[in-house]
C-alpha cells in the first residue's frame, strides 16, 4: 500500500456531511450522498493511505482527515482530437474570404 | 464551552460571522422592510472610480486593449440585410495578471482586506474568481483560501474547475474543496470563523465598483478611438457583478444612451444542486443557472446586501446555446487570431447575433475575454461532455438539450439570440421582495424602491402588484 512520509505533500480527504443529512433544500439524488471536501498539506506523521492524518496546509491550519494522496498532482488536459472543432475554422475561413483572391 | 459546529448553530451565526469577515456593518444602509440605500452603501462602503483605477493600476490590473474583430464583423455582415452588420469590438480582459475580468474585483477586495488588517481572505468560487483573489493575495503578501464545488460523489471533476484548482495552487492559496451541494456556504463560514480572514465575496460594494472601471475604460476607448460611445455592450451574466459594474462605468463615462445586454448559456433543465447533473454541463459560469436566480434575488449571496443588482441596469437579456459558445470560440481563434476561454465568449457569441440587428455605422462592444488552458478549453470539455454520455452533434442549435446533447450550427447563419423576457425576471424579483418581508401592503416609497431596483417606470410597478394582488398603502 501507498504511504507518506511526515513532511510530505498530500491530499486529505473529510465527510461534511453524510448521506441523508443533507440541507432540506439539496434534491434527491444529492441527497443520497455525502458532502465530502478534499484539501491538500504537510503530511504531520508518516502513514498509509487510507489512514486518519493530520496536515498542515499552505495558510498554517491543522486539518485531520482521511489520506487520499501523497504527491497530488494534476491529470487535467486536453484530451483527444475533437473533429467536431476541426470543422469550423475551414468552414468560416471560406465564408469570410471567398472570392477575396479574385 | 465547545463551539456548535452544526449546520443550523453555523448557519444560526451567519450574520455575525460576516459581519467580522466584510467589515461592513450593513444595517446603516436599511430603510426599514425591503428598502435599503443602493447608492449610499456603493457610494460610502465602496471606493470612487479615480481611487480605483490608481489601486488597480498598483497591480497592472487594467487598462485592456480593445480590440476590433474585423473578420467577424465581416462574417456578421454576411449573414444580415444590406446596410446591417455593426462593427464588433472585444475588451482583451484575459490581459489581467490573472487571466480575466475578475482580477478587477480581486484588487480592491485584498487591497480593502490588507488596508483594514486582515491576514487573508477567503473567497467561494469554483470560477476565475479564485485565481484572480488568489493572484491579488499574492501580489499584497495575503494568506489566500478558495472554496471551490468541484467534484461530484465519483470524484469526478469538472476540467474547467480543476484548473482553476492548479492557477490558485499556483498563486500559493490553499484551495478548500467539495462534492456538490449548497451546503459549501457551511463550510466557507466555519472557515472564516476558524481563520478571522478577510471574506473576499464577489458582491461587496468595492468588489462591484472594481468592475466599474471595465465600462468606463471601454467607453473612453470608444470615445477616443471612435469619436461616440458604443450603441451596445454586450455582457456575459451570471451572478450579476459584471453587468451591474460595467454598467455603472459606463454611465460614469457618459455613455448614458449605451444600451446594456446580459447574455448566459440556456442551461434551463439541469438543476445546479444535483450530483448528477453537475458535470453534464460544459459550463460552469456565465449560465442561466447562475444567471436568473442572481438577477431574480440579488440578495441570495453571501453579504446581507447584495452590491450586483443587474435588473437595475440590463436593458436586454439574451440566451444563447453551449453548442454556439464552442463555435464561436473557434471563430475567435481562427478568424481573429485570439485564443481565448469558452465562458467568456457568450457575449462574443451573443454580439455576433444582436450585431446583424444593427446597421453598420453603430459600434458592439464585447466587453470581456478569459484566458484559455489546459481543461479550460472547448477541447476538453467537449471530450468531458462525450465521456458523460453527451452527444456532440452539428445541426440547429436551438434543438439543443443541456445534459444530453451539443449541437454546434451546421452555418454560422444559425447562430441566434433567444431573448429572456425581463418582465417576467422582474415580476419575480417583485414577488421575492414581498415573500422574503412579507408587508401587508406596499407604501409609497417601497413603489420606488421597486422601481429602481428593476429598472422599471411607477406606473409598471403599479400594474404588476395589481396583477399579484397585492394592496397599496392607504
Amino acid at each position: 500500500m501507498q504511504s507518506g512520509k511526515k513532511g510530505d505533500w498530500v491530499q486529505i480527504t473529510q465527510i461534511v456531511f453524510e448521506a441523508g443529512s443533507r440541507a432540506p433544500q439539496v434534491p434527491e439524488d444529492t441527497q443520497k450522498v455525502p458532502l465530502q471536501l478534499w484539501v491538500k498539506g504537510y503530511l504531520q506523521a508518516d502513514s498509509a493511505i487510507g489512514e486518519t492524518v493530520t496536515i498542515i496546509t499552505i495558510t498554517g491550519r491543522n486539518v485531520t482527515g482521511v489520506l487520499t494522496k501523497v504527491n497530488p498532482g494534476f491529470s487535467h488536459n486536453y484530451g483527444d482530437f475533437v473533429p467536431e472543432l476541426q470543422r469550423v475554422g475551414g468552414e468560416l475561413r471560406s465564408i469570410v474570404f471567398e472570392g477575396d483572391s479574385e | 464551552m465547545k463551539t456548535d459546529m452544526s449546520y443550523s448553530a453555523v448557519m444560526g451565526r451567519k450574520n455575525e460571522i460576516m459581519k467580522k469577515a466584510v467589515g461592513i456593518d450593513y444595517s446603516v444602509f436599511e430603510l426599514g422592510g425591503m428598502r435599503f440605500d443602493y447608492e449610499r452603501m456603493m457610494h460610502e462602503a465602496g471606493y470612487s472610480l479615480e481611487e480605483i483605477e490608481k489601486i488597480q493600476s498598483m497591480t497592472g490590473v487594467g487598462n485592456t486593449p480593445l480590440l476590433e474583430l474585423r473578420n467577424i464583423t465581416k462574417l456578421a455582415r454576411k449573414m444580415a440585410p444590406a446596410g446591417y452588420g455593426a462593427r464588433i469590438f472585444i475588451k482583451d480582459e484575459a490581459c489581467n495578471p490573472s487571466g480575466s475580468f475578475k482580477a478587477r474585483r480581486a484588487a480592491t477586495a485584498v487591497y480593502h482586506a490588507k488596508k483594514l488588517g486582515y491576514k487573508g481572505v477567503i473567497a467561494a468560487t469554483s470560477g476565475n474568481y479564485g485565481a484572480a483573489v488568489a493572484s491579488q493575495a499574492a501580489m499584497h503578501g495575503l494568506r489566500c483560501i478558495i472554496v471551490q464545488e468541484c467534484y461530484d460523489s465519483r470524484m469526478v471533476g469538472q476540467p474547467e474547475i480543476l484548473e482553476k484548482q492548479r492557477a490558485c495552487e499556483a498563486y500559493g492559496a490553499e484551495v478548500v474543496q467539495l462534492s456538490v451541494g449548497p451546503e459549501l456556504f457551511y463550510t466557507f463560514l466555519c472557515l472564516l470563523e476558524e481563520t478571522g480572514y478577510f471574506n473576499a465575496s464577489l458582491y461587496t460594494p468595492f468588489g462591484i465598483a472594481g468592475v466599474e472601471t471595465l465600462g468606463f475604460e471601454l467607453a473612453r476607448q470608444c470615445k477616443l478611438s471612435l469619436g461616440k460611445f458604443p450603441e451596445a455592450v454586450l455582457i456575459t451574466h451570471a451572478g450579476g457583478g459584471n453587468v451591474t459594474g460595467t454598467a455603472r462605468g459606463l454611465m460614469k463615462a457618459g455613455a448614458e444612451n449605451t444600451k446594456v445586454i446580459g447574455a448566459s448559456v440556456d442551461l434551463t433543465g439541469l438543476h445546479m444542486a444535483s450530483d448528477k447533473d453537475f458535470n453534464r454541463k460544459s459550463f460552469t459560469t456565465g449560465h442561466t443557472g447562475f444567471g436568473l436566480p442572481f438577477a431574480t434575488w440579488p440578495d441570495r449571496a453571501d453579504v446581507p446586501r447584495n452590491a450586483a443588482r443587474p435588473l437595475r441596469y440590463l436593458d436586454r437579456y439574451v440566451l444563447v446555446k453551449q453548442g454556439e459558445v464552442f463555435y464561436m470560440t473557434e471563430a475567435l481563434a481562427s478568424l481573429e487570431g485570439l485564443e481565448r476561454g469558452p465562458a467568456g465568449n457568450t457575449s462574443l457569441t451573443a454580439a455576433f447575433a444582436v450585431a446583424q440587428e444593427m446597421h453598420e455605422d453603430e459600434i458592439i462592444v464585447v466587453q470581456e475575454t478569459e484566458y484559455t488552458g489546459a481543461g479550460k478549453h472547448p477541447m476538453p470539455q467537449l471530450n468531458f461532455a462525450r465521456s458523460n454520455g453527451i452527444e456532440i452533434l452539428y445541426g440547429d442549435p436551438d434543438k439543443e438539450i443541456p445534459g444530453k446533447n451539443i449541437i454546434f450550427p451546421d452555418h454560422p447563419s444559425r447562430i441566434k439570440i433567444r431573448d429572456f423576457d425581463l418582465r417576467k425576471a422582474k415580476i419575480s424579483f417583485i414577488k421575492n421582495c414581498i415573500s422574503t418581508y412579507k408587508p401587508e401592503s406596499i407604501s409609497e416609497e417601497e413603489i420606488q424602491f421597486i422601481a429602481s431596483e428593476t429598472k422599471m417606470e411607477v406606473s409598471g410597478v403599479l400594474s404588476v402588484l395589481q396583477e399579484i394582488g397585492m394592496p397599496l398603502q392607504a
